[in-house]
């Protein structure tokens, strides 16, 4: 390759135009992804657009977009984009700021936009105390330099805000590092699916697992340790909304309970970096029952499906389930059905996980039923999402830096007259010019007071 | 007295507020603008009283929350933003005139809230979801964006009106009252940096949110897409401000531009995209 043609393909890379065309280009392609709903079987698209959109649309992938080769390679770009055009501008920035105030010539001064030029009936050793006077009130400290026509002084601040901008890009390549980090992608690469997944589990209450089902993909993935569910619970507000879904759950490991825990939305449980979320849950139509007799240790309990009778022979009790209430799926009442074979059976309704007093000829029985769930859980494992938060603090600290600091200069020439000095007073910030300029004449006037 | 009688008095202050803006605009009274930036700020007031009762009653209900969690709750927290503000604008830079171009923002916020049919005004109690102390520190950082941009877009308008104008060459008295076309380009590039400041914020509190309670913190739900098509949107203005010199008429359209996509953002898809943040729909 001919260096011309190098250099020509490594300022397209660091051109502002492309960046200004990808930021274009990825807005305007992601809206695609928020009208055609994403991730569905394929006969959903043949359905709703037809065969041949449908097959369109597949060949663009446009079903799973935000992952698909174009996309992904827009980003891609977008990325390559971001660091040529840092490294190129960085070198600039720091000439920049190598550059010494003091060089800069006298004369040039009075062409700043910003400049005034004031006389003092001081001698130049007293005058140079006071100007270095005022720019210690700012907190700067001035360097001087003798020139032939006089004397200069110089000092800035925030030289190194102008790093900001570059932060902030810096940042977008570390999110998007991390979400690479992360993606199951690059686990299938490594050839380790364990080193970043996501997937579900749906564990039936007093069941353990220690595998998951990745999504997408559906692969079995292995945990080294067991997951049990002891109970998942359903509460509701006074107006029929779901106030939490709770699943109580234990962590084995080598054989051991180590760790028993609530996962909530918005809370859930880490272990060996796997994260254990809350996501679904699935009623079974089946119940647990606890049934004992008052004054006595006789107690039994199982699990019964309705309208099946259930016998406990050594109480000589039956029961069973003849009617129920629900919202959904979710059982609110149980009709049961008692006897101890004395007299009329007790027929009555009973609160799902509430306990029912039932008097007998034989005796008190206290029943409890309730339904059975599974709890559906989100299993992630994501060790790339510290550089993404990395990388979100450092946008926000780079986007701080980049907007509201400023880099800001001020110089002072100070040349003898007949009878005292002529001071030119000079400045300028890359930034919040406007206050810049207040500071500066307010600074001006307190020394012509 | 309840937090929606409060709300409606606020409703009635902006909306007076709006039209003496407009009033101001149209006759140059100053008498006018006066008035109307007392009523916006009275109705702030009232507002933030309104907000902190709504928040009490619904600990006295027992679903206590923070008011942001429906589209009534947003729309009115929308239209608080957007005043406040410009109210910090119109001291800063003493253009009161600008009002005339963003008060209508809120106070149309404020009153489709109150009386459009598909939303409903009842304290509800928080879904599993949303229980999380994230909710407020995203909400919050999303509408200071959102208000920001609504004033930037307003701005934007002031612009090309003013622009047309002078280009007509018929200087038109009228128009004569708005800012320098320079004052109203500066105004509006920093409301847009002050408020890309403050979406950033909000996207990434919506990512860390999103981490803690499914498991991923970017799914691309429609929601979280046109947030980002937004950021990129306002990215693509800063940079062709910053590094091609774009100004005046071109910026100003980029800023009815961007807030089109914030519009869409926040409305557009509860209204007419389906996704993960359901509960902010009617």
């Amino acid at each position: 390759m001919t260096q011309q043609k190098k250099n020509s393909i490594l300022s397209l890379f660091a051109s502002v135009q492309l960046a200004l065309s990808l930021l274009f280009l990825l807005a305007a392609t992601s809206i695609i992804g928020t009208l055609i709903p994403q991730n569905n079987p394929p006969d959903f698209y043949i359905e709703r657009y037809g065969f041949k959109t449908a097959q369109l649309l597949r060949i663009l992938d446009i079903p799973d977009m935000y992952n698909s080769w174009w996309f992904l390679g827009l980003l891609s770009l977008f990325a390559l984009n971001l660091t040529v055009c840092s490294l190129e501008r960085i070198p600039q920035v720091i000439r920049t700021l190598r550059r010494d105030g003091l060089t800069v010539p006298p004369a040039q001064l009075a062409k700043f936009p910003l400049h005034r030029e004031l006389r003092l009936a001081h001698a130049m050793e007293a005058a140079t105390t006071r100007v270095e006077a005022l720019f210690t009130t700012l907190g700067w400290r001035a360097r001087t330099a003798n020139l032939e026509q006089g004397r200069l002084l110089f000092a800035e601040r925030g030289g190194w805000t102008r790093f900001g901008v570059y932060v902030v890009h810096c940042s977008i390549l570390i999110i998007l590092a991390g979400a690479l980090v992360g993606s199951s992608t690059v686990a299938r690469i490594i050839g380790n699916p364990k080193f970043a997944f996501k997937g579900s589990i749906m564990l039936p209450e007093g069941e353990s697992t220690n595998h998951l089902i990745a999504f997408k993909s559906g692969e079995h993935i292995d945990l080294d340790f067991h997951l049990r569910c002891d109970a998942f619970a359903i509460e509701y507000y006074p107006n029929g909304m779901p106030k939490t879904y709770r699943s109580k759950v234990t962590v084995i490991d080598k054989g051991q309970p180590v760790h028993s825990a609530d996962i909530e939305v918005n809370q859930p449980l880490t272990y060996k970096g796997v994260t254990f979320y809350q996501s679904s849950y699935q009623p079974y139509q089946n119940y647990q029952v606890s049934l004992k007799k008052q004054g006595s240790t006789a107690a039994t309990s199982a699990i019964v499906a309705t309208a099946k009778q259930t016998d406990w022979p050594e109480a000589g009790v039956s029961y069973g389930i003849i009617n129920r209430e629900s919202q959904g799926e979710a059982t609110r009442r149980l009709k049961i059905w008692f006897t101890d074979n004395q007299g009329e059976p007790s027929v009555f309704w009973v609160n799902n996980n509430q306990e029912a007093i039932i008097e007998r000829p034989s005796g008190t029985y206290l029943l409890t039923l309730r339904q059975l769930y599974a709890t559906g859980l989100q299993a992630t494992k994501d060790p790339g999402v510290w550089l993404v938060y990395l990388g979100c603090l450092l946008m926000l600290v780079g986007l701080y830096i980049a907007f509201f600091l400023s880099h800001r200069k001020l110089y002072a020439f100070i040349q003898p007259d007949a009878d005292g000095c002529r001071i030119l007073f000079a400045g300028e910030a890359n930034k919040n010019k406007v206050g810049f300029e207040d500071k500066f004449s307010e600074l001006i006037n307190t020394l012509e007071k | 007295m309840d937090s929606s009688q409060l709300f409606g008095v606020t409703m009635i202050a902006y909306i007076v507020a709006a039209a003496f803006y407009i009033g101001l605009f149209l006759f140059k009274n100053e008498r006018v603008g006066v008035f109307g930036m007392a009523l916006a700020m009275a109705g702030v007031g009232i507002q933030t009283a309104a907000t902190g009762l709504r928040w009490y009653e619904s600990y006295q209900m027992g679903a206590g929350h923070a008011p942001l969690t429906n589209m009534y709750e947003s729309l009115v927290f929308f239209a608080w933003c957007t005043t406040i503000i410009y109210l910090v604008l119109e001291f800063r830079f003493k253009t009161r005139v600008m009002g005339a171009f963003v008060m209508p923002c809120a106070a149309v916020a404020m009153a489709y809230a109150s009386f459009s049919d598909r939303i409903d005004d009842q304290i509800s109690p928080l879904i599993p979801a949303l229980q999380s102390n994230w909710l407020i520190a995203h909400v919050v950082t999303c509408f200071i964006g959102y208000g920001a941009f609504a004033v930037a877009g307003g701005l934007g308008v002031m612009y090309l009106l003013k622009q047309s104008a002078s280009n007509a060459n018929d200087r038109q008295p009228l128009l004569n009252a708005l800012p320098e076309l320079k004052v109203i380009d500066d105004q509006t590039h920093k409301t847009i940096v002050f408020g890309f400041m403050w979406l950033s914020a909000g996207i990434i509190t919506g990512a860390v949110w999103a981490n803690e309670a499914w498991g991923t913190y970017w799914s691309w739900d429609p929601k979280e897409t046109w947030s980002i098509i937004t950021w990129f949107l306002y990215a693509l203005t800063l940079h062709a401000r910053f590094t091609r010199g774009w100004r005046g008429r071109r910026i100003a359209w980029l800023a009815i531009l961007g807030f089109l996509a914030v519009f869409f953002t926040y409305f557009g898809v509860n209204f007419f995209l389906s996704g993960l943040h359901s509960y902010g729909s009617v």
